[in-house]
């Protein structure tokens, strides 16, 4: 084997991606090469890092130095003088905001020390299209284990003690899901993996599949082996296509090494396991629609009971876990249940990893441990609010969750104190907002998302998310009445009671989280036709400052509309009637002259 | 005997079956709770939300679907589930097109119903409805997504009970809607015109093509001689829709009121069903004699003949190359009938009245007719029948009863049970085995090709020899049975199929039975119990007993199977592509 | 896969190429190489480091660079850093100097005093 003496880890997740990171590897390895260093460096893909805020990241050891933001013109200078000088390029490592200070190392940032990371522990650090490196990692130890050492039902106890919860949203205890599909007896069984993350925003899942694929495999055969499966399928929106390409990559791997097929570490065990693409319907994360999907059929929920572990795909008994709750299983029957149950509160276990993004400076994901209070989670990981804003809520759960306003900062983040408030811990996405979002915006940004993402069987999601869509719609636009809000209290109560599937009883969420703690701002719009925030355009008005404006005409050039009009070097004025609002005036006056009011 | 479980519904301790569902247990408490997408055994899905029930979980449950348990409590009555199933109402109505007054199934609606029974006032959730066009290009079928409440019922008969799935879900949220593949119209799809959608349509989204205006713009016409013939389910189905129960026979009453309405002539299309079976019995003879093609399948259902064309082609010379009665009745009028009366044949106008409206497309199919005229001219269904003696005042339940007209009125037993599935095979087996053992046969009845079974086989020994015969009606068993066939599984001599489940009685131009009674009544059977009444009550039970038919082949057709009978009585088929590259584009 | 062993066996091959992105707590093996360092022949020195460690199955030190330390006359230069943190400069290295440094200072852990910086100059 050829050993190196430095390795360079670029991220390969599909945000570093974006930004140009394999242009970035095929520079590097043509410095490498112009400057005869290939037997000397070695360039490795890797999963996501986390701090998506400042990709393309580069990680060079091992100084484990961490290049932030690097383009792939500054690559030439990290061969030269870090590769063959030894010298550090010091510009493009991280600066922590609260030190203002230069930190080699990502492990010293604020944004990684506050980690914890179990699900996303081999993400960033091991190449996802080596197995060896999996395994170097402890990888398919546990596997190992479970078959060699361990009976199904201990395997079952074992996760059930650990306190594991679902990490897709419901927060169901992990092993009791698994103990349910073991008693049934069948001719067959399932075992399933939901990688058809949807939740705006989230993308957790994606990046242990991007970074780590072989955890999620290893944990799927050792649910197989749990229940009794001897087949599993990971169903994945199509749309996440490193992942896919990962997920080939190591399932063939596994399959060569016997760590999937036959037999596995010479016991009776065989486990199987395929993909699934799926069209990214949001629906399709629910677990009976899901596995409809992987039947051929149109994606669509069917009533419960009965349950998947009694009757799941193709009506047999199926597990289905996603993505996240499967990243901790290896490390759970490693480490023991008792490690895992010490991390975190008293009824959520272990870690959740977070995709934090709105209006914070470190947008990216976090993997914390339960518990962790949300103004950590603002202020000391995620950096706090650019500009100096003023924090307002944090949305967690996505479409299906709800708000935290900002006196509610210091709650500890877990399963039952987010349902407590109105929201959930849904897949982990985690919107922070500031002073200039409109509440009731947000809550019809989330609606349109339902509107479009519902399935259509059941009228109270199909019609009901509809109207309630329309009337905050209405609402923004000023022509709200004060039956509006009853309105949406009467559909939203009996949307919950009455639809089919989970994303219709949780779609009226991010409306009654709104209305709980923001009542103010919708009264605001229906009652004195203002969006405080100044977000909805319906109620905006641009006007110019006589006293400020120079008569530059400025303004008037960019206006699309020919809005504005007035004699140069007097006062313009806005033709309210004309105006579309779209703020380019105000981007463009030199002199700060144009206002936006309520 | 089933495992019983007990559990309290309302407060009421229930005792019911494990694997029966919250709504059969609080129907045998005598608890009505409302429906709307649920169809016993054809659309049992949960989706519409209207009969959710309180089972202390979470949210509220469908009642359709719920499974009881021991100990289960279920609360079917209290203001957060009256709430509930107002609200959902309440949204449908929101999105549906709220005719009522010209809709065709007013009165007859189960939205209406539902409305009326949950005590709606107001809709309290108004907004942007529905805006489809509606695709009436079809000859059979007209379909209006703005009606249509998506309970899928049409979707899930199409699909998984005919196998036929013209019609699928598509489109997610509140754009869904129930349409042809592409969004094409159903003329262009592989639709076989049976009507199943229509008949377990709630509202007025689907319906039949209404052709009631020609007829009566024919019978206005004094230079028409304008005449009408019945198929044999036809009367024992259109007394419901004058509000008699399932299963009444009113032939009598039928043949007074179209006479009533202007028609020239009333005639029987069973004096073509005794002549199909001369027709098709010879045929059959012939090929089991001769070494042809076995077995020889009906072609009496026009449903079941483009489903062949369409998805079997390799079965199209096994299908007897009989036109269907209808068609056989109409060229029969045109040819003997227009001779002897002396009418020119242009100047005919034939009306059918049939249970079906794939009879619609198949009187449309140019090679049924001459260059100058089809067999037959319009094509109606029970339910128009019914819609014109309303429109003409006619008092349907006190007519006189009147005897259909001469020389085209006298049919057989063995004709009229072709209106039920086996009646074909019964009545072919009737003949088929006194021309094979050359006596009159007493035992005339054959019971194991009757009922409603999917698939029925028959052995029966006559003539030395065994025949074998196999009945299939709904197209979803006609699959399974041809795939037997094709996999040589199975060896027949003869074999029946109906395109619709019940065969003709259940047709789908037969009155729309609501779900409540559905899920009661099996149309099919209760249907079918007149028609056999029918046939008993007649004195002649087999076809080639008929004297006015004999006549008919001694004074025109020489014999079954002539040439003459070919040129009027044959016919012949096409393979059909099923989405051909000219087809017509989307119609939204 | 048939065994643990079997396991283990790969694992141990696998954790030698990634070790020096975890063993941060092993022996630090710095070499100078700034165009002082590379003219008096850094680079074969560091490229004898890296084959002494993998011939001897060690993965408890990384090979890195730096830069010039400021005395280029005693280039080419290499600083180890034990765990404990203590600090030894050897000065005026060549490839044949390396293997004496790996097996004393890297495997038992007693620094090669003759070629330390403390020695030169004599």
């Amino acid at each position: 084997m050829q050993i190196y003496r430095s390795h360079i880890l670029v991220c390969g997740g599909t945000g570093c991606t974006a930004s140009k990171s394999l242009e970035i590897i095929s520079e590097l390895e043509s410095h490498i090469n112009a400057n005869s260093l290939q037997n000397e460096v070695k360039v490795v893909k890797t999963g996501c890092f986390g701090l998506c805020e400042k990709g393309p990241i580069l990680v060079i050891y091992p100084e484990g130095a961490t290049y932030v933001t690097v383009a792939p013109s500054d690559v030439k200078e990290i061969v030269e003088e870090h590769l063959v000088k030894g010298r550090i390029v010091k510009r493009l490592l991280p600066k922590d905001a609260k030190l203002a200070e230069v930190v080699t190392s990502l492990d010293k940032v604020d944004f990684f020390a506050r980690q914890m990371r179990i699900a996303l522990r081999n993400c960033g650090v091991i190449n996802p299209e080596v197995i060896d490196e999996y395994i170097a990692c402890d990888g398919y130890k546990a596997l190992g284990k479970v078959l060699t050492e361990m009976k199904p039902a201990d395997v079952i106890a074992e996760i059930k003690k650990s306190g594991l919860r679902g990490r897709g949203g419901g927060g169901f205890p992990t092993g009791v899901k698994w103990e349910l599909a073991s008693k049934p007896v069948a001719d067959q069984k399932y075992v399933c993996c939901n990688a058809d993350e949807g939740d705006p925003g989230a993308f957790m899942d994606r990046s242990v599949l991007e970074g780590d694929p072989h955890s999620v495999i290893e944990a799927m055969a050792i649910a197989g082996y749990a229940i009794g499966a001897s087949q599993g399928y990971i169903y994945i929106r199509a749309e996440y296509p490193i992942a896919v390409e990962r997920l080939q990559i190591a399932i063939k791997q596994a399959k060569e090494y016997g760590l999937l097929g036959k037999n596995i570490f010479d016991s009776d065990f065989s486990f199987d396991l395929e993909l699934r693409l799926g069209a990214g319907a949001f629906v399709c994360g629910e677990e009976t629609a899901l596995m409809t999907s992987i039947e051929g059929k149109r994606g669509e929920p069917r009533p419960r009971p009965p349950f998947p572990a009694n009757e799941g795909l193709w009506r047999k008994p199926t597990v289905l876990n996603n993505v996240e709750t499967y990243a901790n299983i290896p490390s759970i029957i490693n480490n023991g249940a008792d490690w895992f149950a010490s991390i975190g509160t008293e009824k959520s276990k272990g870690t959740k990893v977070f995709a934090i993004g709105g209006k914070i400076n470190n947008t990216g994901l976090v993997e914390i441990p339960m518990g962790t209070t949300l103004r950590e989670v603002v202020y000391d990981i995620g950096g706090g609010i650019p500009n100096g804003k003023k924090f307002k809520a944090a949305q967690t759960g996505g479409p299906s969750g709800g708000c935290i306003p900002a006196q509610l900062i210091d709650t500890p983040i877990d399963y039952d104190t987010l349902i407590q408030l109105g929201s959930m811990m849904g897949s982990g996405g985690l919107i922070v907002m500031d002073e200039d979002n409109c509440m009731v915006d947000i809550a019809k940004f989330f609606l349109e998302f339902t509107v479009d993402e519902s399935c259509g069987k059941c009228p109270p999601c199909r019609i009901g998310t509809k109207r309630m869509y329309e009337i905050l719609e209405r609402i923004t636009e000023g022509k709200g009445e004060e039956s509006d809000i009853e309105k949406l209290e009467i559909l939203a109560k009996n949307i919950k009671a009455s639809a089919l599937c989970g994303l219709g009883q949780t779609a009226p969420n991010p409306i009654l989280s709104t209305l709980k703690y923001f009542r103010d701002e919708y009264d605001a719009h229906i009652k004195d036709k203002k969006c405080p925030a100044g977000v909805c355009k319906s109620l905006l008005k641009f006007v110019i400052d006589a006293d400020k404006c120079k008569g530059c005409s400025l303004c008037q050039r960019k206006c699309p509309t020919n809005a504005i009009s007035g004699e140069i070097k007097k006062p313009y004025v806005i033709d309210q009637d004309k105006c579309i609002k779209c703020g380019a005036c105000m981007d463009a006056c030199k002199f700060k002259a144009i206002e936006k009011k309520a | 005997m089933a495992e019983m479980v007990t559990l309290t519904i309302d407060g009421i301790e229930v005792k019911a079956p494990v694997g029966s569902t919250v709504l059969d247990a609080a129907k045998s408490a005598g608890i009505k709770i409302p429906t709307l997408c649920f169809l016993k055994e054809i659309n049992e899905i949960g989706a519409c939300r209207m009969c959710v029930v309180d089972t202390g979980a979470r949210s509220l449950q469908a009642a359709c679907v719920y499974p009881v348990s021991e100990g289960l409590k279920v609360v079917t009555n209290s203001p957060a589930v009256r709430e509930a199933r107002k609200v959902t109402l309440e949204l449908i109505l929101s999105n549906h097109e709220r005719k009522c007054l010209s809709c065709v199934r007013s009165n007859n609606c189960e939205l209406q119903q539902l409305a009326k029974d949950l005590n709606i006032e107001d809709i309290r959730f108004d907004g942007e409805t529905y805006d489809f066009c509606v695709d009436d290009a079809s000859p059979s079928i007209v379909r209006d997504p703005n009606k249509c409440v998506l309970c899928r019922r049409c979707v899930s008969m199409c699909k998984n009970i005919q196998g036929v799935a013209a019609i699928e879900t598509m489109e997610r949220g509140f754009k869904t809607i129930v349409s042809s593949p592409f969004n094409m119209s159903l003329n262009d799809v592989p639709c076989v015109n049976c009507g199943q959608c229509i008949t377990v349509c709630p509202v007025g989204a689907l319906k039949e093509k209404d052709d009631t205006q020609k007829v009566w713009d024919a019978i206005a016409n004094k230079e028409l001689h304008v005449v009408v013939q019945t198929a044999p389910a036809v009367r024992v189905a259109i007394a419901e829709e004058f509000g008699n129960p399932v299963g009444s026979r009113a032939t009598g009453k039928m043949v007074t009121a179209l006479r009533k309405l202007g028609f020239d002539k009333v005639f029987d299309t069973d004096t073509a069903a005794d002549l199909t079976i001369m027709e098709e019995g010879t045929e059959l003879l012939g090929r089991i004699q001769n070494g042809g093609k076995l077995p020889v399948i009906t072609s009496c259902s026009p449903g079941w003949i483009k489903y062949c064309e369409h998805n079997y082609p390799e079965f199209l010379e096994n299908l007897s190359s009989c036109k269907s009665p209808q068609n056989m009745f109409g060229a029969v009028l045109k040819s003997y009938y227009a001779d002897k009366m002396e009418i020119d044949p242009k100047k005919m106008f034939v009306v059918s009245v049939m249970p079906c409206t794939a009879k619609k497309f198949e009187v449309q199919r140019p090679e049924l007719g001459t260059d100058c005229y089809s067999d037959v001219d319009v094509s109606i269904t029970t339910r128009e029948l019914a819609r014109m003696i309303k429109e003409a005042g006619i008092d349907f339940n006190n007519l006189e009863e009147t005897h259909f007209d001469d020389p085209m009125g006298d049919a057989t037993g063995a004709a009229v049970i072709f209106g039920a599935t086996g009646g074909v095979m019964e009545a072919a087996l009737r003949t088929v085995a006194d021309i094979l053992d050359n006596t009159d046969h007493a035992e005339i009845e054959y019971k194991a090709v009757r009922g409603v079974e999917g698939i029925k086989e028959a052995e029966v020994e006559m003539g030395g020899m065994k025949v074998k015969a196999a009945v299939a009606h709904g197209l979803g068993n006609a699959k399974k049975l041809l795939d037997k066939i094709k996999a040589g599984e199975a060896e027949y001599h003869f074999v029946e199929i109906m395109a619709c489940p019940g065969g003709c009685v259940n047709g789908g131009g037969q009155p729309i039975q609501p779900a409540t009674v559905r899920n009661e009544v099996d149309l099919r059977a209760e249907r079918a119990k007149a028609i056999y009444v029918e046939d008993e009550s007649l004195p002649i039970r087999k076809s080639h007993k008929n004297e006015k038919m004999m006549k008919l082949y001694e004074e025109y057709f020489e014999k079954p199977g002539s040439h003459k009978a070919h040129k009027y009585l044959h016919t012949h088929y096409v393979a059909r592509e099923n989405y051909p590259d000219d087809c017509s584009e989307g119609c939204c | 896969m048939k065994s643990l062993a079997e396991l283990a066996a790969i694992r141990e091959k696998a954790l030698k190429e990634i070790s020096l992105r975890q063993s941060n707590d092993g022996y630090k093996i710095i070499v100078g190489m700034a165009t002082c360092g590379i003219a008096a022949g850094a680079r074969p020195v560091m490229n004898s480091f890296v084959e002494e460690l993998k011939k001897r199955n060690l993965t408890n030190a990384t090979v890195s660079m730096t830069g010039c330390v400021g005395v280029c006359r005693l280039e080419p230069m290499v600083e180890v850093i034990a765990p404990d943190g203590e600090k030894t400069t050897y000065v005026k290295m060549s490839p044949e100097m390396v293997e004496k440094i790996v097996v004393e200072h890297i495997v038992n852990g007693k620094p090669v005093k003759e070629y330390t910086i403390g020695n030169a100059d004599n």
